[in-house]
């Protein structure tokens, strides 16, 4: 794997000239290397993650299951590439299981989201049905446990 | 007024206190130090170890267990031993438990050594060794190893340094504090020594597992070495388990005997939660530790890189996760270097001179730690070093 994206993926909040001095390479070739990346469509983005209760006390997050039938428009693909579309949407997969797509969206308030529901997603056509589960708390988020404190906390800071 | 100092024995109270604990006492009360003074795997325990402890105590093994260690473990360490480094040892009478390789060595000392024996060892070395001999009232001979053989010890200097005696050698092999490794060819010479002057020899391969390059060697797969040489060994630092405080000692019957009798009088036995938990690092913790190695190795890289290029000549440690810069350029000794260092960029590091007088001219800099962290102390040290030089 490039050496730039391999310590990206450690998680570590590093600039380019901070990896660039970790690499040996110097910021310009760690600009470079990420162009590439994105430029290949291996790198989509970056984004930080964030305390889901600290990110906005006021978002709510759901995540809702959705049958299709298979004959719509553009079939599967065509579908979850429309519904990808809505901003609201923060991921969407298809499924194997009980259900075709499930997608995780955020709104201001629990009445965005069902308005997104029954407004949006219910009249597309393909979707046979949704579920939606609202997220309470957040234990874990992208690898980074939430609540880090505790585990490490009595590690001498010298030892030898 | 506590003049209870006149109750502590003579031999204790003349023992030098560790050098670290002095940068403890700094270090833990300053908020934004950066420490490269931390003597252990940066790494939280494997999560399939952890969770071997949990099972242990949800099926309610909370016992105590045989004096030697659990059975199990001791077959799983045979079996591991022989496939990793050679020598075949019997669990029943050849492998003894211990509460990490610290105790193992401490009990090796108390059990072979009667007062006045010498004991021969190679510094810088870790901090418990010279003590340590001295608690058994022996006599700690150094030997000194160079940063020009990369810390390597070499026979020459052994065989300059032994006199009559002499009765144990301890190698360790990485080094903590120097990452220094011994090849085959060393070791076979230093093996030839050993018989020539019939010593015992404590080989403390701790770090084994996090060899960088090259292949690692046991001096106990040597010829003629198994029946006079105790493989000390434990899960602190492959398997990032320092807190479950285990460790194990494989050597001749009659030693493991004689240090079977310490252990029970003064230990009974290690934890058997954290025995459980130590056979599923044996079993099934190999991955986990290549992952961790190829961690420490990067870091390595960048850490040494870093400093040669402050102008803190490092070698490439080969082994453990140390540098082991010298400071000597700066005009400053280890402590003064590693006290200002701390005192006016907040970066712990640990001076040379803990780990022995051959440790003078340099500092032990641990690369266990997050890119991030070492990136920023490398920048500390940079504008500590542009101070030092404007005088």
């Amino acid at each position: 794997m490039n050496s730039v994206l391999k310590l990206l993926l450690e998680g570590e909040a590093l600039d380019t000239a901070q990896i660039g001095r970790i690499l040996g390479l110097g910021a310009d070739a760690v600009e470079r290397e990420l162009a590439e990346l994105r430029a290949q469509g291996v790198l989509l983005g970056m984004r930080p993650v964030l305390n889901p209760s600290f990110e906005a006390e006021s978002r709510v997050r759901a995540v809702i299951e959705i049958k299709l039938r298979p004959e719509g428009l553009g079939g599967f693909d065509g579908i979850a590439e429309r519904i990808s579309a809505f901003e609201q949407v923060e991921s969407c997969h298809l499924m194997s299981g009980g259900y075709d797509l499930l997608v995780v969206v955020t709104a201001d308030n629990l009445y965005k989201v069902a308005g997104f529901v029954h407004e949006r997603l219910a009249r597309i056509e393909g979707v046979q049905g949704t579920s939606t589960h609202f997220f309470l708390r957040a234990y874990k988020r992208d690898g980074f446990v939430v609540s880090a404190d505790g585990s490490r906390r009595d590690r001498p800071s010298v030892s030898p | 007024m506590d003049d209870s100092a006149r109750f502590v024995a003579r031999h204790v109270a003349s023992l030098p206190k560790s050098g670290i604990r002095d940068f403890f006492a700094i270090v833990s009360k300053m908020k934004d130090a950066v420490s490269l003074g931390i003597g252990e795997p940066d790494f939280v325990t494997p999560f399939h170890i952890r969770e071997a402890a949990m099972n242990a105590l949800e099926k309610g093994r909370t016992s105590y267990t045989d004096n030697r260690g659990t059975l199990q473990l001791r077959e799983e360490i045979s079996r591991y031993v022989a496939q990793n480094y050679g020598p075949e040892y019997r669990p029943d009478d050849e492998i003894l438990v211990t509460i990490g390789v610290s105790e193992a060595l401490d009990i090796l000392l108390r059990s072979t050594l009667n007062p006045g024996d010498k004991v021969l060892y190679h510094e810088p070395c870790y901090v418990s060794y010279a003590p340590s001999v001295a608690l058994c009232h022996a006599e700690a001979v150094p030997v000194r190893t160079t940063a020009t053989d990369q810390f390597a010890l070499d026979p020459a200097a052994l065989r300059a340094a032994w006199k009559p005696g002499c009765k144990l050698l301890v190698l360790n092999f990485p080094t903590n504090p120097t990452g220094g490794t011994a090849d085959r060819a060393k070791l076979l010479e230093i093996a030839r020594f050993a018989v020539e002057k019939d010593l015992l020899v404590a080989s403390d391969e701790i770090y084994s597992e996090l060899t960088f390059e090259g292949e690692h060697v046991s001096i106990a797969s040597l010829p003629g070495m198994r029946e006079r040489t105790v493989f000390l060994h434990g899960f602190s630092k492959a398997f990032a388990m320092t807190g479950f405080r285990v460790g194990y000692a494989c050597g001749p019957a009659a030693v493991i005997d004689g240090m079977l009798k310490v252990h029970q009088y003064g230990i009974m036995c290690a934890s058997i939660v954290s025995q459980e938990a130590a056979v599923e690092a044996l079993r099934n913790g190999r991955d986990s530790v290549l992952h961790m190695r190829d961690k420490y190795r990067e870091r390595r890289d960048f850490v040494v890189r870093r400093f040669n290029e402050l102008g803190l000549p490092c070698h490439s440690p080969r082994g453990a996760f140390y540098a082991f810069p010298s400071v000597a350029g700066t005009g400053l000794d280890s402590l003064e270097f590693a006290r200002r260092l701390l005192e006016e960029r907040k970066v712990a590091v640990v001076p040379g001179t803990a780990f022995g007088e051959a440790g003078a001219g340099f500092c032990r800099a641990s690369f266990s730690t997050s890119y991030e962290r070492i990136h920023e102390a490398c920048e500390r040290i940079a504008r500590f070093l542009d101070d030092v030089r404007r005088g």
